[in-house]
């Protein structure tokens, strides 16, 4: 695990530190064309990049320091904006379009998937178990898909003659285009997101749902508790451990949210901090690589996540101080 | 009465999306983008092109379905009991659900529809649901879909291989451990499991890419370069599962309690037998139902097979891209509705076989993490 987890990391670290790119020469060609008299001939300055004698193109890596960090935070400008009160001005910046879009995505699908995890475990609990069995196997088909498969799924209902997209018009009486503009992506993409993990939450909200002790709840009926007082006073606190553990893979599953991008083909108007490095990853028309902004962009994606799981961190290490005393 | 139609509106919004791409792939282009959703469902345009399954056809199919049903949950599991070869019930699933699926596809595609088609011309039916697999054979004959699927099985299979072997042992390892170290790896693979998987591939891509002139020194001169091949691959997935495979592999060898193996030792077995005779065979369940875990996961990735791979060595999720970037006619849309469909259906059939596995490593992982 170390070999294969922590080198990659090291190795992540100091790309972000070296840039590689070709070593060019600006060399004076003089092009002449046959003319009348004498031969017209214009000079020009060209860059072309340096050739090695096997004919490739001689790289050269140089320690940049934190330009690749300079280069994705863009601070000059995002201070700008910043200072001049401008959100606009600092979401038009790639990276933090994407922290912001990740940020507000984790936050709001968390409660959404917690609540209609809770509510499809009720409800499954208070169903006969002959119905109990379909139920569960419905409930997964979400969970185990493709998640680009999925999104794609959900993206087809939508689109311009998608079967929803024309129930809704029919209903509404007026043209709608779901991909044409930012809010209705990110609305489907927080409708898929809740789909697809709602069952997880469910599974394990159900299991501990059969643990729960009956005495107690019937106890609470005996003494007139209303429906919502025994969810609040009883259920929940009966759940609270497995709530924290849904809400902490929730965080760590929806902080790397990729897959919706490619899925909802949303790259236009909405990213997220995963598929940014994934984007300077990918060759561009050039065939390059930009390796040392992506290893910038991905060390601080990491330090992110380090960050949201301090908390978390540190109570583990409480509980087993406490346990080995 | 509130819970229950919740429950049916949750079902509902749960299966409708993938049940409708799946209609959706078996019509016309026409029908499968139509204004009215019964147009989609009955396909009057596909029908008029004369494909399309007649009533007989709907009612002996369900019949055959129902009857293969039966089969498998009756006869198979007797069956096996009773024949299983050096009575290895393991291996005797494995050999029965190869003849069954052989016998199925078998029945269900060779043998049903030309039987059918003839009845149907002899009655003279007509069809009332229209029905094309045309797009299914564009996508796996014309577009060579089954190179997608062979790799996706390479990949798939050898990174589940790969994180049991390696994450049992582990998982073993650090659940009899007691000591500090135990504590502090089991950490780090939590903080790993939360590493967005793009770091990783970040640090493997550059290596790869030069892999051949890094391995020069050791190799000479075939020194393989790695990028893009499957085998490759394995590492990257293999080290992005194995935190969970371990911290799941661990909470299962947790309930087997350590006076198992100390049984084992007092009757004279080394470390390794009592992990391999006796302990082995009761952690069947979890073991099963971790791969299941690896499975959806490598089956599932998008970003490290798109990255890591070329254009030849291609595994399904990422191929599926193809498809979409390309969509400019309708019938372009199908295709790539039908690609969809094929990459679902496999797992389709997993939950239906491993339900109560995946419901298990749900819970298991819960309960200690």
């Amino acid at each position: 695990m170390l070999l294969f987890i922590a080198a990659p990391l090291v190795s992540v670290f100091t790309q972000s530190f070296f840039l590689s790119q070709p070593i060019v020469e600006t060399v004076e060609v003089e092009t002449c064309t046959p003319g009348f008299l004498t031969q017209t001939c214009t000079t020009e300055t060209r860059t072309q990049p340096l050739l090695d004698e096997n004919g490739r193109i001689i790289r050269e890596t140089s320690f940049v320091g934190l330009q690749s960090y300079r280069n994705v935070l863009e601070p000059e400008r995002a201070w700008e904006a910043i200072s001049n009160f401008d959100l606009r001005g600092l979401l038009a910046i790639d990276f933090w379009k994407a922290l912001r879009f990740t940020l507000t995505f984790t936050l709001i699908t968390l409660p959404l998937v917690l609540g209609v995890g809770l509510a499809i475990a009720l409800a499954v609990n208070n169903a006969s178990k002959a119905i109990r069995g379909p139920v569960i196997f419905v409930s997964l088909l979400p969970f185990i898909i493709t998640p680009v498969v999925g999104a794609l799924s959900i993206r087809w209902l939508f689109v311009g003659d998608g079967i929803l997209t024309r129930a809704l018009e029919w209903y509404l009486q007026q043209d709608i285009a779901m991909f044409a503009q930012a809010w209705t992506i990110e609305l489907l993409m927080l409708f898929y997101r809740v789909w697809h993990v709602a069952p997880f939450a469910f599974v394990i909200f159900y299991a501990g749902l059969q643990t729960l002790n009956q005495d107690t709840i019937e106890a609470a009926i005996i003494d007139g508790a209303s429906r919502w007082q025994r969810l609040w006073a009883i259920i929940v606190p009966h759940l609270m451990p497995l709530i924290v553990f849904v809400s902490l893979i929730h965080l760590m599953d929806c902080y790397r949210v990729f897959e919706e991008i490619v899925g909802f083909q949303s790259q236009a108007y909405v990213i997220s901090l995963q598929w940014l490095t994934y984007d300077f990853m990918e060759p561009d028309d050039a065939g390059n690589r930009a390796i040392s902004r992506a290893s910038a962009s991905a060390m601080l994606t990491m330090i992110g996540i380090v960050i949201l799981l301090i908390p978390l961190l540190r109570r583990t290490w409480r509980d087993h101080r406490r346990t080995r005393r | 009465m509130a819970s229950g139609s919740f429950l049916a509106f949750w079902c509902l919004l749960a299966s409708f999306p993938i049940i409708w791409i799946a209609v959706m792939s078996f019509k016309a282009p026409i029908d499968a983008f139509a204004a009215n959703p019964f147009d989609v469902i009955f396909g009057p345009e596909t029908r008029a092109r004369g494909d399309g399954l007649t009533v007989l056809d709907v009612v002996s199919g369900l019949a055959l379905l129902y009857g293969a049903f039966r089969v498998a949950i009756k006869v198979l599991p007797q069956s096996v009991a009773r024949f299983s070869p050096w009575s290895n019930v393991g291996l005797g699933w494995l050999i029965a659900a190869v003849i069954y699926a052989l016998a199925f596809v078998l029945v269900f595609f060779g043998l049903l529809p030309p039987i059918l088609s003839a009845i149907n011309g002899v009655i003279g039916l007509d069809p009332i649901i229209g029905l094309t697999t045309q797009h299914y054979i564009a996508v796996w004959v014309e577009n060579e879909f089954w190179r997608n699927f062979v790799n996706s099985m390479i990949v798939t299979i050898g990174v589940v291989a790969v994180s049991l072997t390696v994450g049992t042992l582990a998982g073993y390892a650090l659940a009899r451990s007691g000591s500090q170290l135990a504590f502090w790896i089991l950490i780090l693979a939590l903080i790993f499991r939360a590493l967005p998987h793009s770091v990783l591939v970040a640090g493997y891509l550059p290596v790869f890419v030069n892999s051949a002139a890094i391995l020069e020194p050791l190799l000479g001169e075939n020194a393989p370069t790695l990028y893009g091949q499957p085998l490759a691959i394995f590492a990257v997935l293999v080290s992005i599962n194995q935190p969970f495979t371990i911290w799941m592999l661990r909470s299962f060898f947790l309930s087997i309690p350590a006076d198992l193996d100390e049984a084992a030792r007092v009757d004279g077995c080394t470390h390794f037998q009592a992990f391999r005779w006796v302990i082995m065979p009761v952690m069947w369940p979890g073991v099963i139902t971790t791969g299941l875990f690896s499975f959806l996961l490598a089956y599932n990735d998008f970003l490290v097979t798109s990255l890591l791979l070329d254009a030849s060595n291609q595994t399904m999720v990422p191929a599926i891209t193809g498809y979409f970037n390309r969509e400019t006619t309708t019938t372009d849309q199908v295709e790539a509705v039908a690609a969809a469909v094929s990459i679902t259906a496999p797992l389709f059939l997993l939950v239906m076989i491993f339900q109560r596995q995946i419901v298990s490593g749900l819970t298991a992982g819960a309960v200690k993490g």
